[in-house]
């Protein structure tokens, strides 16, 4: 490593790459995080490169082949490798291309919920009063109600389809990012580091943003990942109730609804799907400890 | 007692409402019950009490980070307490006023790099400085109070606690303040830390003409570091004056409590402790007259009933009745 002979004059130019390799040094700690973050890397890929790896069109049936079981098993053949679904699509094809809408909702549902969680309950957490008790009572009423549920009854509203499942999951996901921060804020607010930016001049914005969020984020970060996760466990049960993506969009979720009548006959293809989706949250999760470590100073040696 | 004062405080107070619900009247907690005081340039008021007296009051009040209930504040010849509405003169006395903290593990932004925290001040209060302009005073600073340059990107859990409060003194001093509000900034360091700590603070005291409110408990320290002492009890003042005038004839009851319960490193010297009786009252519903007459072996019946006024005596002020009767002159006596 060439950063850790450098001299400190030259900071501002090097200062993100030296703040990476610190990061890196400490990440690498973990065996499961790496695991984690290699098979995320895999997966990342894989949704990108879509087009080019599938052997098949997600979407194209083939009528000589319904339900054939996989290569390696008696009856299969070698060009449907994890063997076809009922109206004879290729299932290796289909789960690679729902590893792009897997990762999508993920994504999507972490940034909207963890905005609009971050934003509320650092302001609550910041400025408290009525502001805060009306706030987080409306949370509490919205936590009130179980997650699956809510977003149910919110697609229901909105109308079956993946954004809108999207949407209801961020819903019933934000109030956690809510109270999370605003209890942070609260328990950082009392210190005398951030009573020492005010008497330094800091303004509100200041001190919510740059003083007082950086040390509430490490719970914050642990529980987007483990949200992550959970938000492509919820897209893939909306799916599976039919609420979420709708057939026949090769969503990991939808495949399980559609293999329902077939899980004792054709255990491919409820398996495959579902241990994608196992595999991407535990990748996920260990990532996310990972993460959690590698950017928490206080657990860092000096 | 030389120079222009840089901070008059006459009769400031600090009230708090206390408990109160919908149905309940809240009732006021008079944490500063009307303190006068001046701060002079190279000079340090000593502020000492037990706790609940006050004294972090006074801080707060002092930096502006909340208001007086009720009195006036001049810092540098600028209104405090009402010329803040104006932004000109708020960010004028905000560069007046800085503060090191008790706690050097809780002063310190555990996220922040020492380099980012020294420079953070500059960065809100003189926005014309280029980047390069707010690494070098940082870094002389860094210097000044006898840390190393490399400990400029550092994080602060990677300092002892001498270091870190070095680091908040820098901090503190960045913006070149007339006034320091120290509140207890050597109690949570070790003793031998403690002399290095206050030998900074003097060399920076000299050399920047500062004027501390040294805010203590500690009265060895306080001895040490002090010109003028104040000695507040349930939110009043008791006794203040010139440190050497009070520590060697304190005149109020409760200053020579304080100072018999002082701790002195003689083991020949034989001292006679006056123990005081009783617990600290509640500041939500002070005793009548002098607050301090239930504890007081003093008291009569007029401090029972008599708020005592303050008066002058050999350039120290001291507010009781005792005193002002020459009954503390035959105590001594017997």
């Amino acid at each position: 490593m060439s950063a850790t002979t450098e001299t400190p004059t030259t900071a501002s130019a090097s200062a993100s790459k030296r703040a990476f390799d610190e990061f890196w040094h400490y990440f690498t700690e973990s065996r499961g995080a790496v695991a984690g973050m290699i098979f995320m890397i895999f997966i990342i890929l894989i949704a990108l490169f879509a087009p080019y790896i599938a052997p098949h069109s997600p979407i194209e049936t083939n009528s000589d082949f319904f339900r054939t079981p996989p290569a390696w098993q008696e009856g299969g053949t070698s060009q449907f490798l994890l063997g076809t679904d009922a109206v004879g699509r290729d299932i290796l094809s289909r789960l690679i291309y729902g590893s792009r809408y897997s990762l999508l909702v993920g994504c999507i549902v972490i940034c909207l919920s963890l905005t609009f969680g971050i934003f509320l309950g650092v302001t609550a957490g910041y400025f408290r009063g009525v502001y805060e008790t009306i706030l987080m009572r409306v949370m509490d009423v919205i936590l009130s109600v179980p997650s699956l549920l809510m977003a149910l009854v919110l697609v229901a509203i909105l109308g079956p389809g993946l954004e809108n499942a999207m949407i209801a999951i961020a819903v019933t996901y934000t109030p956690h990012f809510v109270r999370l921060s605003r209890a942070q804020v609260i328990s950082e607010a009392k210190r005398d580091y951030v009573m020492a930016s005010r008497i330094a001049g800091a303004g509100r914005i200041r001190l919510m943003a740059i003083t007082i969020l950086p040390n509430c984020m490490a719970p914050l970060i642990v529980q987007a990942t483990l949200s992550f996760s959970t938000a492509i466990l919820d897209a893939a049960a909306l799916g599976f109730l039919g609420m979420g993506a709708q057939p026949p969009t090769p969503e990991w979720g939808t495949m399980l609804a559609e293999a329902r009548e077939f899980i004792t006959s054709a255990w491919w293809m409820v398996t495959f799907p579902g241990l994608a989706v196992l595999v991407t949250v535990l990748a996920i999760n260990l990532m996310g400890d990972g993460l959690r470590d590698a950017l928490d100073p206080k657990m860092k040696r000096s | 007692m030389s120079g222009s004062p840089v901070l008059q405080a006459r009769d400031l107070q600090r009230h708090y409402e206390v408990g109160g619900g919908a149905f309940i009247k809240p009732s006021a907690l008079r944490a500063l019950a009307g303190a006068s005081f001046n701060l002079y340039p190279g000079k340090t008021l000593a502020v000492v009490g037990e706790s609940g007296c006050g004294k972090s009051t006074m801080g707060r009040l002092v930096t502006m980070m909340e208001p007086p209930t009720a009195g006036t504040l001049e810092i540098d010849g600028l209104d405090a307490v009402h010329g803040k509405k104006s932004s000109d003169v708020a960010r004028k006395l905000r560069q007046t006023v800085q503060m090191v903290f008790q706690d050097p593990y809780g002063s310190l932004n555990p996220r922040q790099r020492i380099g980012a925290m020294l420079e953070e001040p500059l960065k809100i209060n003189r926005p014309t400085l280029s980047a390069k302009e707010r690494e070098e005073a940082g870094r002389s600073m860094m210097q000044r109070v006898g840390l190393r340059s490399e400990h400029y990107d550092r994080y602060p859990h990677m300092f002892s606690g001498g270091q870190r409060q070095r680091i908040a003194i820098a901090r503190a001093l960045m913006l070149n303040p007339k006034i320091v509000v120290l509140d207890e900034p050597v109690s949570a360091l070790d003793v031998s830390i403690q002399a290095q700590v206050l030998n900074l603070l003097n060399d920076l005291q000299e050399e920047f003409q500062l004027a501390y409110l040294f805010i203590s408990h500690d009265l060895s320290v306080v001895k040490h570091v002090a010109d003028d002492v104040m000695v507040m009890y349930l939110g009043h003042p008791v006794e203040s004056g010139p440190c050497k005038e009070v520590f060697e004839t304190p005149r109020h009851p409760y200053t020579r409590a304080l100072l018999s319960a002082t701790p002195v490193a003689d083991p020949r010297r034989t001292r006679q402790r006056i123990k005081l009786t009783g617990e600290i009252p509640s500041p939500l519903n002070p005793p009548s007259g002098c607050t301090f007459h239930p504890r007081c072996p003093l008291a009569n019946e007029r401090c029972k009933s008599e708020e005592p006024k303050t008066l002058s005596q050999g350039g120290v002020t001291v507010a009781c009745h005792a005193v002002e009767e020459g009954r503390h002159e035959a105590e001594t006596a017997a």
